[in-house]
């Protein structure tokens, strides 16, 4: 049975694990995700978890249901929005608590410390704030999120996000062609272009092409490789001068130098230390403890790879593109890099091992094969680590350490994005004082509007920000009415479900620290406040 | 989509009896019975429109499989095997009380212009460009032009969305007014396939080896008889055995069941949180022109959460020459010498055409005459040897009409000969 599952698992799984793979799909099952507030919002988020299979979900909501809300019984919602989403995925554990969160932050806020993160959806400011205080001292992320209108808001508050396996876009090779390996140098050693018959000739992989000639131009340069446009130009050409010529001194049809030419460019490049991974190394979370994380530990060991058996370098990624060859000696080029990457990431687990060694941490067999594995991973991944570190939310409302800087230069523009930031902080405002939203009733909007001005102006005062903010935004953000349509919530539950399943897996890059998504327009910013 | 005398409906109160709905629409209503300073400059609000899209057709040609489950939320386990247009339907009819959506378990082009001609807007969620740009031309063959004028009522609003992983994009399509889908076929970069030498021969990768067992041992083997079905684990399994054991011979690594199965059915990554962004946005299109509430959007927009959030939005431009809506007869330029088979080769090679098997007519002497056509057999048989023979031989002239017909467009598109020297 136990088998068939996992079958059935994988098949329902499949089209997001090869994205994520099965190391990051038990990351989501091991996961409990704390949803607060089943609104439209809340529920779109978690129905983009519970579809993928994180491991369970617990409901934090006070409210009834109304006819507002999707579904029609008088339950209470979380209990309801419940029963819904269970209906999804019967691999997903859901629970919830009839209790809002103000209560639970009055009574048992170390009942938040079980959660791998927790989302917050239309929270009040003070209710946000002091949810935030509580899970930034536990290190539990939050995830904030807000349909207003056709606003969308998020924000992120996490002290230190660590990802190894960012899934860069457009990631360079790592060829080592500028300072090859002394297995690579053997390899090109056994290659003799001049002495090659025409089929062996036309199906030498491009990287052996650029390498032989390289070795060439060094002997010939001074040990100074092709460095700005005209001399790369000038090793393009004597790349050309090796295609083979006929009978006639017509050059012959050698798709491989053709492809030798073309990535020159790319190809040519010094392997330098990304300088996102030096600052990594700068940090002081590489002096190494015992309570140090294992991304921690595992850095410090690649920078002391990278010092020692690196020659200064990144332990080698190990895999090449496809290029014209034939199969055989492509293979034995891709073993060779393969080989190298495989001897780095055993240095670095060596590294890894000394370190906890040093802290008193013992390794066993089992402990030492799974290093190994992992340091496979970094080596694969090395040029590409990330930190992800957000500021506190106490950090952004606080009068000494707001973001000034990033409101103003954004406001030059009154139209950006960061209006909308500001106009949410207004709306707080507003209901702390008035305890509504602006607007909900068609007869408030128009006096709302000069109450809503009021705390714009209040706000803007108290943070001494220098910014003007249009009547219209004003005067739009009082139409809305608090109003939660449903393509909004939809928008946003697809983007925070998402971010949420980044911290979560430790795969791909969330965002730094504020989102808004504009529906009128079509367009999003990402804010760092 | 109402009956063709009721204007775009957005409903009223609420219907059959069942729960009490009341208020279910207030969190739409506001934006209907409010004016605004952003919303679009002929919007008059009224107190009786509000939202809620009554009358909905799905046309969707594929059944549910379990792998579908991870995102398409409408449908359970239980409906594995069933046509997803049907379960949608079921699902939304009963969840939803007032609403119809009715169900088509049909291919989009198993419908005629009649068909098509009844909807005041067309939503796509389509998994190929083929069937995109067909959507495209049967709405812009739809126009109609008095006097050259483009008579805006004719016009049905295409709202089209795509994913792949963890990207996606949405765009608003106005036929004839707004650039389609082919004038922007060079933002889709034609499918890649390996070379078969590379295949038959000369095996590097894994891909490789599944190909070669898929393209080559499959149909001369002629396993389980017939077609390769790659809904079938069984026919998987024995690409995926065959690929094994080509790629052990090449000391290639990395064959897995997963990898044979994606290459085989070219498949696509693909997440719940993803589509349901870019289906948001759709959805947020549809309720703007179906409203008139605010302007739509203008008319791409890219999204990208790999690295954070990102999101770019753009007017694509409408090509001055499209084949599909520009109504500017397509120009080829080939001297008198040049065999039909380079003609079959620019249609189908040009980023701007890509056709996939176009068939060629023209008039001669007053009479129709294929000059190649590939879907028949028999016709296909008999005019091949057209292909050798150069457009003179064929007695064509400059200056002549030829009209082209393929799976990417429902019309014919009609090209003019040029002679060059």
């Amino acid at each position: 049975i136990m088998a068939a599952t996992k079958a059935s698992k994988e098949q329902k799984y499949d089209r997001q694990l090869r994205l994520w793979g099965d190391h990051g799909q038990e990351s989501l099952e091991n996961a409990h995700v704390c949803l607060i507030n089943a609104t439209a919002t809340g529920t779109e988020i978690l129905k983009n978890l519970v579809l993928p299979g994180i491991g369970a979900f617990t409901i934090v909501d006070g409210h009834t249901v109304s006819g507002e809300d999707f579904l029609c019984t008088l339950q209470n919602r979380a209990q309801a929005a419940t029963e819904l989403l269970q209906e999804l995925n019967s691999d997903v554990s859901g629970n919830f608590v009839e209790e809002s969160p103000d209560k639970l932050l009055d009574n048992d806020p170390e009942f938040f410390h079980r959660f791998t993160i927790v989302i917050g959806v239309q929270l009040p400011e003070s209710t946000c704030l002091r949810l935030g205080s509580v899970l930034w001292s536990a290190s539990v992320p939050f995830l904030v999120c807000k349909s207003y209108g056709l606003i969308g808001y998020m924000r992120l508050a996490v002290q230190e996000h660590t990802v190894i396996e960012s899934h860069p876009d457009n990631a360079l090779e790592d060829l080592r062609l500028y300072q090859p390996f002394a297995e690579f140098k053997n390899h090109i050693q056994s290659y003799d272009l001049d002495s090659m018959d025409k089929k062996d000739h036309s199906h030498t992989p491009w990287i052996i092409i650029v390498a032989k000639h390289l070795e060439k131009w060094l002997s010939e340069h001074n040990c100074q490789p092709p460095k700005n446009y005209k001399e790369k130009e000038a090793f393009r050409q004597f790349i050309r001068e090796g295609i083979l010529k006929n009978e006639n001194g017509v050059p012959e049809d050698e798709e491989n130098f053709e492809e030798a030419i073309k990535n020159v460019n790319t190809a040519l490049n010094p392997t330098k230390i990304p300088s996102a991974v030096e600052d990594l190394f700068n940090c002081e979370q590489c002096n190494i403890t015992s309570q140090s994380p294992s991304f921690w530990v595992m850095l410090q060991a690649v920078k002391e790879f990278a010092l020692k058996e690196g020659n200064g370098s990144l332990p080698v990624r190990g895999t090449i593109p496809d290029m014209i060859a034939d199969s055989q000696k492509f293979i034995n080029l891709q073993n060779v890099y393969r080989e190298k990457a495989m001897q780095d990431a055993a240095a670095v687990s060596k590294h890894v091992e000394r370190l906890l060694q040093s802290v008193g941490k013992v390794c066993c067999s089992h402990c030492i094969a799974n290093c190994k594995h992992l340091c496979w991973r970094l080596g694969k991944n090395a040029f590409f680590l990330r930190v992800v570190r957000c500021r506190s939310l106490a950090e952004e409302y606080s009068v000494d350490s707001v973001n000034k800087d990033e409101i103003t230069s954004s406001m030059d523009n009154p139209d950006s994005e960061m209006v909308f930031y500001l106009m949410f902080r207004a709306v707080d405002r507003f209901y702390q004082q008035h305890s509504r939203y602006p607007g909900v009733y068609n007869y408030q909007v128009e006096d709302d509007i000069s109450k809503l001005k009021l705390c714009v102006n209040s706000l803007l005062q108290e943070y001494s920000l220098n910014v003007n903010i249009k009547d219209d935004y004003i005067h739009e953000f009082c139409r809305y009415g608090a109003a939660e349509p449903h393509t909004v919530a939809a928008f946003l539950g697809g983007s925070a479900a998402q971010e949420a399943i980044k911290i979560i897996s430790h795969q791909f890059v969330p965002f730094n620290n504020t989102f808004i998504y504009n529906a009128m327009s079509q367009t999003s910013a990402t804010l760092q406040l | 989509m109402a009956d063709a005398e009721e204007p775009m409906a957005v409903d009223g109160g609420h219907r059959d009896g069942g729960c009490d709905w009341d208020g279910r629409w207030n969190h739409v209503k506001k934006f209907l019975e409010r004016p605004g300073p952003f919303t679009h400059p002929d919007f008059e609000p009224s107190t009786e429109a509000l939202s809620g899209f009554r009358l909905i057709h799905v046309v969707d040609m594929d059944t549910i499989d379990v792998s579908n489950l991870n995102r398409q939320f409408l449908f359970r386990s239980k409906d594995v095997g069933r046509p997803k247009a049907e379960v949608a339907a079921d699902f939304i009819n009963s969840r939803i009380p007032g609403c119809k959506v009715v169900p088509h378990f049909k291919k989009i082009q198993d419908f005629d212009d009649s068909f098509y001609r009844q909807f005041h807007i067309i939503v796509c969620g389509l998994d190929s460009i083929i069937a995109r740009r067909w959507m495209n031309g049967m709405l812009i063959s739809l126009l109609s032009y008095e006097d050259g004028v483009l008579d805006p009522s004719s016009i049905i609003p295409l709202i089209d969305g795509g994913t792949e992983g963890l990207k996606g994009n949405a765009r608003v399509i106005l036929p004839g007014m707004t650039a389609c889908i082919d004038c922007t076929l060079e933002l889709y970069p034609p499918q890649i396939n390996f070379p078969m030498c590379t295949i038959a021969s000369m095996p590097r990768l894994p891909e490789h080896c599944i190909e070669y067992a898929r393209i080559l041992q499959w149909p001369k083997e002629k396993a389980f008889g017939g077609n390769l079905d790659g809904d079938n684990p069984e026919h998987i399994q024995w690409v995926f055995e065959r690929a094994q054991e080509r790629a052990a011979e090449f000391n290639i690594t990395g064959v897995t069941y997963r990898l044979t199965q994606g290459v085989v059915k070219r498949i696509i990554p693909a997440v719940a949180s993803t589509n349901a962004v870019i289906a948001a946005a759709c959805a947020t299109e549809v309720f703007k022109i179906a409203t008139s509430a605010y302007i739509p959007l203008n008319n791409y927009m890219v999204f990208n959460d790999v690295d954070g959030l990102y999101t770019y939005t753009f007017e694509a431009e409408r090509k001055e020459n499209c084949s599909a809506c520009s109504q500017v007869p397509q120009d080829l330029q080939f001297s008198p010498s040049a065999k039909l088979q380079e003609v079959l080769e620019y249609l189908t090679e040009n980023a701007s055409l890509q056709m996939k098997s176009p068939a060629i007519t023209t008039t001669l002497e007053g009479k129709n005459k294929t000059l190649y056509l590939q879907s028949v057999k028999s016709i296909e048989e008999r005019t091949r040897p057209n292909l050798c023979k150069t457009l003179k031989e064929l007695g064509l002239s400059d200056g002549q009409e030829l009209a082209v017909a393929d799976v990417t467009t429902p019309q014919t598109v009609l090209f003019k000969l040029n002679f060059t020297t």
